[in-house]
């Protein structure tokens, strides 16, 4: 087993008083792609936001347990949530680029980090569009409106946003939710590369792509963690029964 | 322009046909060792055939696992979807093949240290055809060329006659010396394995110009 990036202990989480997270306790191992899938409601978009206290900007969300990465509390009072919100970046299920050039998306976050100069600038923005596989397709239009991409480009923008940062966990909202088929293949194929480098945790409606992608998957119900495991056990032989009739369809 | 999507999964369809491919070889080199044993009289060669078999039934279920978890994991379709079901249907043969050329390194056990009641010219014949046929069920699936595959129709007929003129051949013997019985009953099924392993190349045959056009084409009627 290789090391893990979080460790979750018993988290609860409350939106007034709605209980929407149930007691999760779980691992998140290093450079993995880790799929949530469930039904509407289920509460897995909440968990994948308490991994970088997204919720905090929800009136009325009380959490409790643990949420450690790298073994410290992100929940602790001492915490930077900014700066742990640079290292757990976040891409979601609609592409949102800044309305201002594909250049400037890019190099937004290191800017606000304090980057200033030029090439190292130009540097980083190469470096991101090329690892999201979209150099090739914008490096003559730099200066080009990020609104006039495709969807799928706009995506890949995003993720390309999310890296000049230099995250260690990109959680991802149901990245391809608006994508067509070939966008969404990209977008998966990237995932894959990106594992080498990242710890990716994803939230899909489409279990198919839990499958395709993930390395490991967690199956939510009703705020509760049914079931967590390898992601080719869990689609061959689950052992919760609810799994099963959740992955097979035969769900209320 | 072709866009090459989906890279991982491309590559665990080629780490699966390199699987079958092995266990392929290791069918092929069982049944030669098998035949070998019994023509050269080598017991040890026996023993070391039938030790051999766990492995091949151990890559079987190792393949088995690897269709039924790219089925369930990868939503194949289309060509790569019967790129899976060949696999799961060849491994099968695959297995077959193995287990009549364990049935040949038996005799060979239970004839150890006897005077055969003929020269053996026929079955080490077939043997050779039906390892020539093997071999080349095999190529045709790595190069997915259905010429090849489909040639193996004529060669199971040659296999086939052999089968009868052994057949008739031991029934001779037989019928001129009741002590020729026992001996004779084992050659024939010898020759009984060998004939059953051609009709399994021709299922690899079948499986192969079913993986590459889509078409279910009988080669053993």
């Amino acid at each position: 087993m290789s090391e893990n990036k979080f460790e979750v202990k018993d988290l609860h989480l409350y939106y007034g008083s709605f209980h929407a997270l149930k007691g999760i306790t779980m691992a998140i191992p290093a450079r993995r792609v880790v799929a949530f899938i469930g039904p509407s409601g289920c509460g897995k978009s909440t968990f994948l936001r308490t991994l970088n206290r997204m919720n905090d900007l929800i009136p009325g969300v009380r959490v409790q347990g643990q949420v450690l990465l790298d073994g410290r509390d992100i929940y602790a009072p001492d915490v930077d949530v900014v700066a742990l919100r640079q290292r757990v970046g976040m891409v979601f299920q609609r592409p949102n680029p800044f309305p201002m050039s594909i250049f400037d998306n890019v190099a937004y976050g290191p800017r606000l980090l304090g980057v200033r100069d030029r090439n190292a600038l130009r540097r980083i923005v190469g470096e991101c569009l090329e690892a999201v596989g979209l150099w090739d397709e914008v490096r003559s239009r730099l200066d080009a409106s990020a609104l006039g991409l495709s969807g799928g480009q706009q995506q890949r923008l995003c993720i390309a946003r999310c890296l000049a940062v230099e995250p260690e966990v990109i959680l991802m909202d149901e990245p391809t939710s608006a994508l067509d088929p070939v966008a969404t293949a990209k977008i998966e194929d990237l995932i894959l590369r990106l594992k080498e480098r990242y710890t990716i945790v994803i939230v899909t409606h489409s279990m198919q792509q839990a499958a395709r992608i993930s390395d490991y998957t967690g199956f939510f119900l009703n705020g509760e963690l049914v079931e967590f495991g390898p992601t080719g056990t869990l689609f061959t032989n689950p052992r919760d029964q609810r799994t099963e009739d959740y992955i097979t369809g035969r769900f209320g | 322009m072709a866009v090459t999507t989906r890279r991982g999964f491309q590559e665990q369809l080629a780490d699966l046909q390199h699987e079958i491919l092995r266990m392929g070889t290791l069918v092929e080199e069982t049944i030669d060792k098998a035949v070998r044993s019994l023509r050269d009289r080598n017991a040890d060669l026996a023993r070391q055939v039938i030790a051999g078999d766990d492995r091949i039934d151990q890559l079987m279920l190792e393949i088995e696992r690897q269709c039924l978890e790219l089925i369930a994991l990868q939503q194949p379709l289309a060509g790569d979807l019967r790129v899976i079901g060949t696999a799961l249907k060849i491994i099968t043969d695959l297995e077959r093949m193995a287990d009549h050329a364990i049935n040949i390194a038996r005799t060979t056990l239970r004839l150890e240290g006897e005077q055969l009641i003929k020269p053996l010219v026929d079955i080490p014949r077939m043997a050779e055809l039906v390892m020539a046929m093997t071999r080349d069920a095999l190529q045709a699936y790595v190069k997915r060329d259905t010429g090849l595959a489909a040639g193996l129709e004529g060669r199971d007929d040659e296999i086939d006659n052999l089968y009868r003129r052994v057949f008739d051949e031991l029934e001779e013997l037989m019928k001129k010396d009741p002590g020729n019985i026992r001996q004779g009953l084992q050659l024939l099924l010898v020759a009984r394995d060998l004939e059953r392993v051609a009709d399994h190349v021709t299922n690899l045959g079948e499986w192969v110009i079913y993986m590459v056009t889509g078409e279910r084409r009988v080669l053993n009627d």
